[in-house]
């Protein structure tokens, strides 16, 4: 069987370095798997989160030759089969220990998001809703909350505007919740100045990286930005809303 | 405060700084050097104002209702631009405002020109320009009127159709030439763009919450739903009707100019 060599960054928050370590690979064969080669053999202080191997649990995120990935959902295959496959941790969340990083942040930004709340049961007893209405939302709900958008979004990444703006991820739950059929709650003044849809400027890379391919971009924050636009920017939208009412 | 000290997973900060061994920089460098390309000929062709009209054909980039008619061509519909108008200013500037701040604020070319030009960021995991950025909420707050820059484009469309109905009738006769089937394509193109818009999008139906409470509603899903196939290819119209609309001025052009000849049904111009 062929060697593979990965360079792990190994390390805490006091500070780290990257080490290689060659393995002996099978066909088929992930990133993550190599990782877990290298513990078994070499390094058994190794520390990475992984659960399913089937990318579902969204535990295995990290960056791969600088490309935030799933390992489990990264063949070694794609690599030359020379190259040195370079893993690294997440860079916007704080490192606990070598691949392991916090991502502790992102629940709090979950609990922010006013919940589902919706309107009162039809006479019957029953909540309807046509496939039309909640197919748009469904795409949303595929997410496995692995924060590959939140670590590759430059708002969060480069500029650190945590305070400001809550990621894609969360833009997508906020456009889950507000385009639900059921659901009466206004969200929008907060999309506009708690959670920061201004501060997106749709470069797109928390679709890129997507592994469960959600449309995050033009079909959740996009929808929610012209909503915010609809709210707070659009003359017409506002003089139509006071002639004839609505939110 | 940054979620880690400086060097502690071995990334490292700044412009364009990145671990990424794929050629990330081809498309932000493909961007900048086909909208700069593009933004030089237009304006080229913008400032001449001549040889924009051959036969029955106009250049898009001076539509029918703003400059002086061609001879042997249709009127001006607005008529001639007043004398004191200044001569830098040409007609096709004029008639440029319109598409051209619907595609600056255009969803699609934020992305492009934002990684392109000021490389926030240049590519996904790729270091974004120092700055203090406030994204879209101050200097940018603009963009949120893009829908204004659509209602613009949408009114230009029938325009344009017209522009390229007039290309079927040379002196009143009809028949077809090569440049009358450029024309037309121009238009498919410019609409297949148009009406993919995300604002569009919206508009039509992506504002409502339920698309089954009533007739209307009903109507306006079917419209968002055709309006979501064309979106799902909003880059390929985006770049197809940009360099087809640039394509089509430089066949007139070339007409004009006596360089190329069009094959057409009417013998010649």
């Amino acid at each position: 069987m062929p060697n593979r060599t990965i360079r792990v960054w190994r390390g805490n928050q006091e500070g780290g370095k990257f080490e290689e370590y060659t393995v002996e690979v099978g066909e088929g064969v992930v990133v993550l798997d190599v990782i877990h080669l290298a513990q078994a053999e070499h390094a058994n202080d190794l520390a990475v989160r992984w659960n399913c191997k089937a990318g579902k649990c969204g535990s295995c995120s990290m960056e791969i030759n600088g490309k935030p990935k799933l390992g489990c959902m990264t063949r070694v295959s794609d690599y030359g089969p020379d190259e040195v496959i370079t893993v690294q941790p997440m860079k916007t969340f704080p490192v606990i220990k070598d691949l392991v990083t916090d991502v502790s942040w992102n629940y709090r930004q979950n609990e922010r998001i006013k919940p589902f709340t919706p309107r009162p049961r039809d006479a019957d007893g029953q909540w309807r809703m046509t496939t039309e209405d909640v197919e748009r939302v469904q795409e949303f709900r595929k997410c496995i909350e692995c924060f590959l958008c939140q670590n590759t979004c430059h708002v969060l990444r480069d500029h650190d505007k945590r305070d400001q703006f809550v990621g894609p991820r969360f833009m997508i739950r906020l456009a889950q919740l507000d385009m639900h059929p059921l659901d009466v709650e206004d969200r929008i003044p907060a999309a506009k100045e708690e959670y920061g849809t201004g501060y997106c400027n749709i470069t797109r890379c928390c679709t890129e990286v997507c592994p469960e391919h959600i449309n995050i971009t033009d079909n959740g924050i996009i929808p929610m930005k012209e909503r915010v636009v609809d709210r707070y920017y659009d003359p017409i939208a506002m003089i139509a809303r006071k002639l004839f009412g609505g939110k | 405060m940054a979620a880690n000290p400086t060097g502690v997973g071995g990334h490292e900060n700044g412009w364009a700084k990145t671990f990424r061994t794929d050629n990330w920089w081809v498309g932000p460098a493909v961007t900048f050097a086909g909208l700069s390309a593009w933004l030089l000929y237009y304006f080229w062709a913008a400032w001449t104002d001549a040889n924009y009209a051959a036969g029955p054909y106009m250049s898009p980039f001076y539509p029918f209702y703003l400059h002086h008619a061609p001879e042997g061509g249709h009127a001006a519909f607005f008529g001639m631009l007043p004398g004191w108008w200044p001569a830098l200013i040409s007609p096709a500037l004029v008639a440029g405002f319109a598409p051209g701040a619907f595609r600056i604020t255009c969803y699609y070319y934020r992305k492009a020109y934002y990684r392109a030009f000021f490389g926030t960021p240049p590519g996904c995991a790729v270091g974004a320009r120092p700055q203090d950025y406030r994204g879209e909420t101050f200097l940018l707050v603009f963009q949120n009127l893009h829908r204004y820059a659509l209602y613009g484009a949408l009114l230009l469309l029938p325009y344009l159709y017209y522009e390229a109905a007039m290309g079927f009738f040379h002196e009143g006769e009809f028949g077809v030439g090569l440049g009358s089937i450029i024309m037309v394509m121009n238009c498919v193109f410019l609409s297949f763009y148009t009406l993919g818009c995300h604002a569009w999008r919206h508009l039509v139906g992506g504002q409502l919450n339920c698309f089954s409470c009533g007739a209307v509603p009903r109507l306006r899903y079917g419209a968002w739903q055709g309006v979501t196939k064309l979106n799902e290819n909003h880059m390929r119209w985006a770049w197809t009707s940009l360099i087809w609309i640039a394509f089509t001025d430089l066949y007139i052009r070339l007409v004009a100019m006596g360089v190329i000849t069009d094959p057409n049904t009417w013998g010649g111009f």
